[in-house]
């Protein structure tokens, strides 16, 4: 049983760490062939990501810079787990919920609105007001994708895309000029009022004006452990894992299938709009046009979700990946001698496709190494009792299984 | 020898039959005068009051309501519930704009051409989902397709010279692109969504990665060969269908054509019965000797060629340049519209048609109000949500969309 248990963990483990290396070679073949040196341009996104703070030779101005960047490279990867987590609930319970970005949309303006009135509150209240009425409020715009599928029958991949354009034009409205969100001191930008600076979510690590690192990081893993508790310890993630294996059985043993699309979705909203919360008051202090049509972070999380395999874990690992990608391929942490800025980014899409696609099949690497004959894992264990609603099955041991949503995408 | 059927059915049933259709007429009929209250405001009648359309409206609503009241009509009766109710509000905004902005805003010779120019690529990409999806292969990556024939289009329009060439260059960037697509999710037996999703990610930053290396900062030049306009002689002189139709793009034409050969393709001809069949139950497909494999890499290829055509069209079919993730997800619309059109090329035409058309009228309304112009922005959205809510519902996928297929 133990050992078993720990086969699982290891081979959870070791098959997107080869998925992510293979990735990078490849990747690293795109540049050669493009005449980049694939070695110096690593080296600067590495350095770029602030991952060699880890490094204790590393030291004087170079550690402080290292610092930051480490700094900013967890701000990032904070909102992906919770996007990241929103899609991977999802897919426990078998939606497709392409839209953490509408939900995260509209918790950013509810947030950013709730933290700029009231302003005779009390601080710590007046946080945590806001960022629980944007929570709030993503949960019911995700909500209303489960009940129209619950109750119409509205295909979720549909209803939560119209959603995301919706909330993303909604919310250009509002910031717009002469929209009715304008910053009072706006003057012809775009831009919502600004959060006081007695509201802003307090920095643990480096410095506050510098976008140190701040307490929304907590927030996030709390979060994936909630995520965890509630998948693995209780009554509703048994019955999401329920529904996400075979919605027939789980409604012929009593369970409401309808209701758990609704609450399903509710959650995945409240946790996007738990990442719009820890932004706004994190770094962000205000939402514009432009951040909400050009903010990526509710897509990325399905890349984020997908590579962590839906599992708490591998989210939270996926989301650090990711953080330190877009961190060090940022143009203003990278080292223009060593690869073009303007190419970073779009070698961080590369590599992020390359991660996923492997991810997607564990065949590639497992064959690469030989591995399930030298470990004695021999093929994947077939879904067990595929009709028993009562064997729900740990996804970690047939990822394509527990990911499988509905056919017909 | 023949069996002499019964001619007059018992009395019960034809009592329950003539029920139905008297429900279902009030209901259509209700949903009919919602529609007259709705265009009565617009061109050409341009109604200047609104009471003859709340009227109507409110009738369109009564008959609803009664309609709704018989389970087996529910739907309907809702539909024409809400059709006759949004009326009114429709009306009173119509009648309060001037006559002259409202005329503006619905001339419907220019709402045609601008909602080709917004359905074209739509359509195409959405063509190219319902082929791979009906062969039993889920693509999510019809987005990462779409934006292949975007970049490549141009960048062989450049190369070449030639937009024709640029156009077979750029369809074959999305049949490679969908080819890994269908190596990971038929030989791999990858999750599908999964891999299509990545799909997306290579797409954007191959094509990002390209652009800036082979274009530096500046962009595409902006020089290059685009694809023609098809104008119709005599037409392009007519007053209203000069306008709509006489100067439409090339492509525009090939993806409203292709519409009927597809559905002819897959519905009408031993090919798409094939096609069909794997898709539905690939083992009995193989039992009887079709070649499941196959046939599901070819689907996908053509697929990814269809998505990417939408692609050339965006970027070569207008001002022929390239620009960072430029298909702004219309992908993902077009993944809506396969399944909004449940997997059947005529129901794809209408859900892009309805999707192109509302954008075209959401561009033209910034002139009811410039300040509100951003907010009409998510009508085509609003629209689609409420369709799929209320007259779609339910769609049935192809039952083997997604399963990878295995050999025994």
């Amino acid at each position: 049983m133990k050992s078993s248990a720990l086969k699982r963990a290891g081979r959870s483990a070791v098959i997107p760490l080869i998925t992510v290396l293979t990735a990078f070679v490849l990747a690293g073949l795109v540049m050669l062939v493009t005449g980049n040196d694939p070695l110096s341009s690593y080296g600067a996104i590495f350095d770029g990501t602030g991952l060699n703070w880890l490094f204790p030779w590393v030291s004087g101005h170079n550690r402080t810079i290292a610092a930051q960047d480490l700094q900013q490279t967890l701000v990032a990867a904070a909102p992906l787990v919770l996007t990241g987590l929103s899609v991977a609930f999802a897919f426990r319970v078998g939606l497709f919920n392409i839209g953490a970005q509408g939900q995260y949309t509209v918790a950013s303006v509810i947030a950013v609105w709730v933290g700029t009135v009231f302003t005779s509150m009390d601080p710590v209240i007046h946080i945590v007001l806001a960022i629980f009425l944007g929570a709030l409020v993503g949960a019911g715009w995700a909500a209303l994708a489960g009940w129209l599928k619950a109750a119409f029958g509205a295909h979720e991949v549909i209803s939560t895309i119209m959603l995301n354009w919706i909330a993303i034009w909604v919310a250009s409205y509002l910031f717009q000029e002469g929209g009715p969100l304008q910053g009072t001191q706006a003057l012809g930008n775009p831009v919502s009022n600004t959060i006081a600076g007695n509201l802003h979510l307090p920095v643990i690590w480096g410095n506050p004006e510098l976008q140190g690192l701040d307490v929304g990081v907590f927030l996030a893993l709390i979060v994936a452990v909630l995520y965890w508790a509630i998948i693995r310890r209780s009554t509703l993630g048994y019955e999401v894992r329920a529904v996400g294996h075979n919605p027939t059985a789980a409604t012929a043993s009593g369970m409401n299938v309808a209701r758990s699309y609704i609450v399903t979705m509710a959650i995945c909203g409240a946790f996007a709009g738990l990442a719009a919360g820890i932004d706004v008051f994190g770094w962000e202090f205000q939402v514009s046009s432009t951040t909400i049509s050009t903010s990526q972070v509710g897509f990325l999380g399905i890349a984020v979700a997908l590579l962590g395999r839906n599992t708490a874990i591998g989210t939270v690992a996926a989301a650090l990946l990711f953080g330190a990608l877009e961190t060090g391929t940022a143009a203003i942490n990278l080292n223009p001698s060593s690869i073009n800025p303007e190419l970073a980014p779009q070698l961080t899409l590369i590599i992020e496709g390359l991660v996923v696609l492997l991810v997607s099949t564990d065949l590639i690497a497992l064959r690469l190494l030989g591995l399930p004959r030298k470990l004695g894992w021999g093929k994947p264990q077939a879904a067990t009792a595929r009709g028993d609603a009562l064997a729900v099955d740990d996804p970690a041991r047939d990822p394509a299984e527990a990911l499988r949503p509905e056919p017909g995408l | 020898m023949s069996i002499a059927a019964p001619l007059t059915p018992k009395q019960g049933e034809s009592e329950r039959l003539s029920t139905v259709l008297t429900t279902k007429r009030v209901g259509l009929g209700g949903a009919a005068l919602g529609l007259i209250a709705w265009i009565l405001p617009l061109p050409p009648v341009l109604a200047r009051s609104p009471w003859p359309s709340i009227a109507l409206g409110l009738l369109a609503a009564l008959a609803g309501a009664f309609v709704v009241l018989d389970p087996k009509h529910r739907r309907l009766g809702g539909v024409t519930i809400f059709f006759g109710l949004v009326a009114i509000p429709l009306a009173l905004a119509m009648t309060n704009q001037s006559a002259a902005n409202v005329s503006q805003v619905f001339t419907w010779s220019a709402v045609i051409a601008s909602g080709l120019t917004f359905t074209t690529p739509l359509l195409f990409g959405a063509l190219g989902g319902v082929i791979s999806e009906r062969s039993g292969v889920v693509n999510v990556g019809i987005d990462g397709m779409m934006l292949m024939g975007c970049y490549f289009s141009v960048w062989g329009a450049y190369a070449t010279g030639s937009w024709v060439l640029g156009m077979l260059i750029g369809m074959l960037s999305g049949g490679l692109l969908a080819l890994v697509h269908a190596y990971f999710s038929i030989h791999l037996r990858s999750n599908q969504v999964v891999s299509g999703m990545a799909i997306n990610f290579l797409a954007y930053g191959i094509t990002g990665y390209l652009l800036v290396a082979q274009f530096g900062n500046n962009g595409t030049p902006g020089t290059v060969p685009t694809v023609p306009n098809l104008v119709l002689p005599v037409i392009k002189n007519t007053a209203f269908f000069g306008v709509a139709f006489g100067r439409t793009n090339v492509l525009t034409w090939a993806a409203l054509l292709l519409v009927p050969v597809i559905w002819w393709f897959l519905f009408r001809t031993r090919a798409g019965l094939r096609l069909r069949a794997v898709g539905e139950h690939p083992m009995a497909a193989s039992t009887v000797g079709l070649r499941v494999l196959a046939t599901r890499y070819a689907a996908v290829t053509v697929s990814g060629v269809l998505a990417a055509l939408g692609g050339v069209y965006l970027a070569d079919g207008f001002d022929g340049s390239f620009n960072f993730q430029m298909t702004d997800g219309r992908g993902f619309i077009a993944l809506a519209a396969v399944i909004f059109g449940k997997w059947n090329p005529v129901g794809a035409l209408g859900a892009t048609i309805l999707f192109g058309f509302s954008s075209a009228l959401a561009y033209r309304m910034e002139t009811f109000s410039a300040t509100l112009g951003t907010l009409f922005q998510a009508l085509p959205y609003v629209l689609t949500l409420i369709a799929v809510a209320g007259l779609i519902g339910r769609s049935r996928p192809p039952a083997a969309d997604g399963v990878p297929y295995v050999k025994e």
